[in-house]
């Protein structure tokens, strides 16, 4: 897979700091899950972390803090190292973080009809970690124009869209600013499904974009 | 503080182990009340990772980076899986992502004596790099880092155009990795 298109580097920073909501944030882990270049750079801005805390303010801690240390660790000895759970599911267009929240592969959702040649497929996050969802869109079809309300990542996990910041195929991120307003059309002969995570509604422009926001319900 | 870590990994080492807690403990727990933790939670998840860095040290490695790297992931981890509790999901470590791509493991290879020394050097080319950054970019690495706060967030403290906030992240980050890059 040869990844064209990656999370801007504020967005990484933040992954490390532990700022993005939820949503953004399994979003980056998906992507990072599959690139190598991605992984270095949020390595390197969690060295920031490392330093902030090396020189964080230190409080009192409990009188018997040290003493509670040593017999946790005496009494965890031999126990299991928690390693994170397997995805269930194996489709090789599901990277591991994305799969193990599915649990079911691309080819198991249940969809919901949004629009002609337009289905998505809602993720569950904690209360207020903005919103999580897949979006398939039918080969050939263009997507209204839309900007955004706040930080919106969108990754392709099978397909390809184009619009006027480029192409991009299985594996690209669109970290999109405020600023920018796109019109993606799908070129693949495929379904194109993306990953979709949005800090705040997305303001779809036009007639038809009017008539698709009650849908979305985003 | 990175070498007492390779002790605790490499012979479960108890004295190394007690000198890195009194260490970090009083740090972590600061860090954690400084992101709005009351001092009751904060000491809890301080003794939960605490623990961690005892129960998985095996897993660290000083090319990972410095101990106090390693130490901030857990801890963030730990305070993360604790606020997104409703859901019970797991915050995507890159440790975790690693594993994840390469079932292999093929490149956990034996760690060689240099790793500690450029973990060391690491430390102290971002403690400069970030003394060397412009205020205004120290100030949202900060914000986020050390006061929690989402790129939007900082945007609406600060009156910034989230646009803003996002280029000052992105200049700072790049001053690192520069910094790192040339000196390694």
């Amino acid at each position: 897979m040869s990844i064209h298109h990656h999370p801007d580097d504020a967005t990484l920073t933040a992954y490390a700091a532990g700022t993005l909501s939820e949503a953004l944030s399994v979003t980056v882990a998906t992507h990072v899950a599959i690139c190598p270049r991605c992984r270095a750079r949020v390595r390197t801005a969690e060295a920031v972390g490392g330093t902030l805390l090396r020189e964080a303010e230190p409080v009192a801690i409990g009188a018997d803090a040290l003493a509670r240390a040593m017999a946790r660790i005496e009494s965890s000895a031999g126990a299991p190292i928690d390693v994170i759970e397997r995805p269930a599911v194996a489709d090789k267009r599901l990277p591991a973080p994305l799969a193990r929240r599915l649990g079911t592969s691309l080819d198991d959702i249940r969809w919901r009809w949004i629009a002609p040649g337009v289905r998505s497929h809602d993720i569950a996050v904690s209360p207020d970690s903005g919103s999580l969802f897949l979006l398939r869109i039918a080969p050939g079809k263009t997507m209204p124009e839309h900007g955004h309300g706040g930080a919106e990542l969108t990754m392709i996990l099978d397909g390809s869209y184009s619009d006027v910041t480029g192409r991009y195929g299985p594996g690209d991120v669109a970290d999109l600013d405020e600023e920018i307003e796109h019109a993606p059309k799908v070129d693949s002969d495929i379904d194109c499904i993306c990953l979709i995570a949005t800090e705040a509604p997305t303001r779809f422009k036009g007639v038809i974009g009017r008539l698709l926001q009650p849908y979305f319900g985003i | 503080m990175t070498s007492l870590l390779v002790r605790i990994a490499e012979h479960r080492d108890r004295d190394a182990y007690q000198d890195l807690f009194v260490h970090f403990a009083p740090r972590i727990k600061g860090f954690l009340m400084r992101k709005g933790a009351d001092s009751e939670l904060a000491e809890e998840l301080m003794q939960d990772t605490m623990l961690s860095v005892w129960t998985k040290a095996s897993m660290y490695h000083p090319g990972r980076g410095s101990a106090s790297t390693w130490i901030f992931t857990i801890a963030r981890n730990l305070r993360i899986d604790r606020l997104r509790r409703e859901s019970v999901r797991h915050f995507d470590d890159v440790d975790d992502l690693e594993i994840s791509e390469d079932d292999t493991a093929s490149d956990v290879t034996v760690v060689a004596q240099d790793d500690a020394v450029i973990a060391s050097q690491e430390r102290q080319l971002v403690a400069r790099a970030m003394q060397d950054l412009p205020s205004e970019q120290a100030q949202v690495i900060r914000m986020s880092f050390v006061d929690d706060l989402s790129q939007s967030d900082i945007a609406e403290r600060l009156s910034l155009p989230l646009g803003t906030v996002k280029s000052r992240m992105r200049l700072a980050y790049i001053k690192l990795r520069q910094a790192l890059e040339s000196e390694l």
